[in-house]
């Protein structure tokens, strides 16, 4: 004999919102994006904040001319994929990557010496976390030729990996990066494994040989630029003080003529003043020619002059608004728009991922400094604190999950209730370390804007889904294989 | 699922899990399954000697012969195994086996 109990339903965990007429539901924590049909979102619509049974729901689905049959498979449908749920909510044990995760991508820090002295700079302004006292200023190619050695050995099970080449200001060596290019193609050839590169770059000291080599590897280029010349100059200056956007134009456009092989990305810091972000893209998409633009806030304590304030956060907030508008135009063309910070974010939703951590720091990425030290990404290269381990003995495990568990979503409480953790998953975990002292500290002061500019993506996403479906094809295949 | 379309990636790896969950057997220790007609299969459900082995780690010391297995597949149906179809073609197959544990050897090969 069968007992069956009387089961009451509630809304489960999702963020709801709609493009034009269309109803969709982004879930939490798995990050599918369902769209709903009429008699879904009557169900979803009649539960509210109730817990009602299905002898309570099925009278309202009937009504709306469906079969107790079809009526009893709606409710079912939410139930299975956790729209509606029941009983208490499950424990869910705490998934830890597995220790041996393979690495993917490493960032190899040629150099710590950089011929621009920008005063935002993470590595060397007021916020530094770097202590380079005492290290070796320029990587040596042993030590390159042990960090190429140590991604190869370290990223057992991939077909393709990847090198950034960063700084300082990268190209100070850039005959180191000639050499590691040759001997990394070799050694992953070798292996019948593929490689590849890009490199950021402030783009002062491109000359038409490094563009040719560049291009040539294709090797992908970012440059750090903020906009035109009046913003450029505010802070990235030499260290006389003399702004440097005027040696770098002319170069930025031999770059962006010459290098033909990957899409080259401008990408800006926006700080106190420099947060017209649509005249900036305007600058540097239309009038200079970079493919892709994206934009972050400056890292700092909030007290520095050049710091974001809230109000300063909101109007970028209204900026992004209007670019993310122009991008859903662009989609629905079937063209590239070039905005780089939904075309990032899409990508993530596409894929509904849903994140145990904000990035691949100290998983499937490291940061490699000039002394061969590992860290958790560049931005904490040179750090004595964060040291994560040195190439020739590899990452130290213990310092590993101490930083793997700190910064795991499950440890950041505040989180727990946030619709946005599935892409968010706390945010960056440097920025945290500077604002709290603390990279595993979940990065509270733009959560409401992380919320927005996550809801504004969706509703892009669903008007794509919805009218050029085959637009979001560009976004299918995975970054890691 | 027919009222909720799987839009991205994720949603779609859900609809097709719990779209092979439906046609499939579901689990009697899991959460209530959906209201459906199910009939309850398996065969920690009834006892039926027999599958173990002795206690020398054999079959002959077995409180009933190994052989009466075959006669389970027959009227249970839930072992994989190739059996009469006692419902068109072999009806009286097992008519000469009235105790299981006594008359298994009655049981016989059909020739089609």
């Amino acid at each position: 004999m069968t007992v069956t109990e009387a089961v009451t339903y509630r809304l489960g965990e999702f963020h709801a919102f709609s493009a034009g007429s269309r109803r969709f539901l982004y879930l939490v924590p798995s990050g599918a994006i369902f769209e709903l049909d009429t008699a879904a979102a009557a169900i979803v619509d009649r539960v509210g904040q109730n817990e009602l049974s299905c002898d309570e729901l099925l009278p309202d689905l009937i009504a709306l001319g469906l079969s107790p049959a079809d009526a009893a498979e709606v409710i079912d449908d939410l139930h299975q994929a956790h729209v509606l749920v029941s009983g208490a909510p499950a424990y869910e044990p705490t998934q830890i990557p597995p220790a041996d995760f393979p690495l993917q991508t490493l960032v190899l820090n040629l150099t710590n010496q950089c011929n621009l002295s920008c005063q935002y700079c993470y590595e060397f302004g007021e916020d530094k976390v770097a202590t380079p006292e005492g290290k070796p200023k320029f990587m040596d190619f042993e030590t390159a030729k042990s960090s190429v050695d140590f991604l190869l050995e370290q990223s057992a099970g991939r077909r393709a990996v990847h090198i950034t080449f960063f700084g300082g200001e990268t190209l100070m060596n850039f005959p180191l990066l000639k050499q590691v290019v040759g001997y990394a193609k070799e050694q992953a050839t070798a292996q019948s494994r593929s490689i590849d590169f890009s490199l950021t770059t402030n783009a002062t000291l491109l000359t038409p040989a490094i563009i040719e080599f560049l291009s040539e590897n294709r090797i992908g280029v970012t440059v750090s630029m903020d906009g035109p010349k009046e913003m450029h100059d505010k802070l990235r200056v030499f260290a006389n003080g003399r702004g440097s956007y005027d040696i770098l134009e002319p170069r930025v456009r031999a770059l962006i003529q010459n290098h033909r092989t990957r899409p080259i990305t401008a990408r800006v810091t926006l700080t106190a003043g420099v947060t017209d972000v649509v005249r900036i893209f305007r600058h540097l998409k239309d009038e200079l020619g970079f493919h892709e633009v994206g934009f972050a806030p400056v890292t700092t304590s909030p007290d520095r002059l050049y710091a974001i304030n809230d109000r300063g956060m909101d109007g970028v907030l209204g900026q992004f608004k209007i670019l993310a508008d122009e991008y859903l135009e662009f989609a629905l063309r079937g063209e590239m728009h070039g905005f780089s910070n939904v075309s990032d974010t899409l990508g993530e939703l596409h894929q509904g991922i849903s994140k145990s951590h904000p990035c691949g720091a100290g998983l499937g990425l490291v940061g490699v400094g000039p002394s061969g030290d590992i860290a958790p990404c560049h931005r904490f290269v040179d750090s004595d604190q964060h040291a994560l381990g040195h190439v020739s003995t590899g990452i130290d495990r213990e310092k590993q999950a101490g930083f793997l568990n700190r910064g795991h979503i499950n440890a950041k409480y505040d989180c727990h209730n946030c619709w946005a953790r599935p892409v968010c998953a706390g945010g960056c975990h440097h920025e945290a370390f500077v604002r709290y002292g603390d990279t595993g500290h979940p990065n509270l002061h733009y959560c409401d804007w992380i919320r927005d500019w996550t809801d504004t993506c969706l509703r892009i996403y669903g008007a794509i889904a919805a009218h050029r479906p085959e637009f979001l094809d560009y976004f299918a295949e995975r970054k890691g294989q | 699922m027919k009222h909720l379309r799987a839009v991205n990636q994720k949603a779609r790896r859900i609809d097709d899990f719990v779209t092979s969950a439906r046609e499939d057997v579901v689990g009697l220790q899991g959460p209530p399954p959906p209201p459906k007609m199910r009939v309850p299969m398996g065969c920690t459900l009834i006892f039926t000697p027999g599958w173990e082995v002795d206690s020398a780690g054999g079959a002959a010391g077995l409180c009933q012969p190994l052989e009466r297995d075959i006669y389970d597949c027959y009227v249970d149906c839930y072992w994989p195994a190739q059996v009469p179809d006692h419902l068109n073609n072999s009806a009286d197959w097992a008519s000469k086996c009235a105790s299981a544990t006594k008359d298994w050897r009655n049981l016989d090969l059909v020739f089609p």
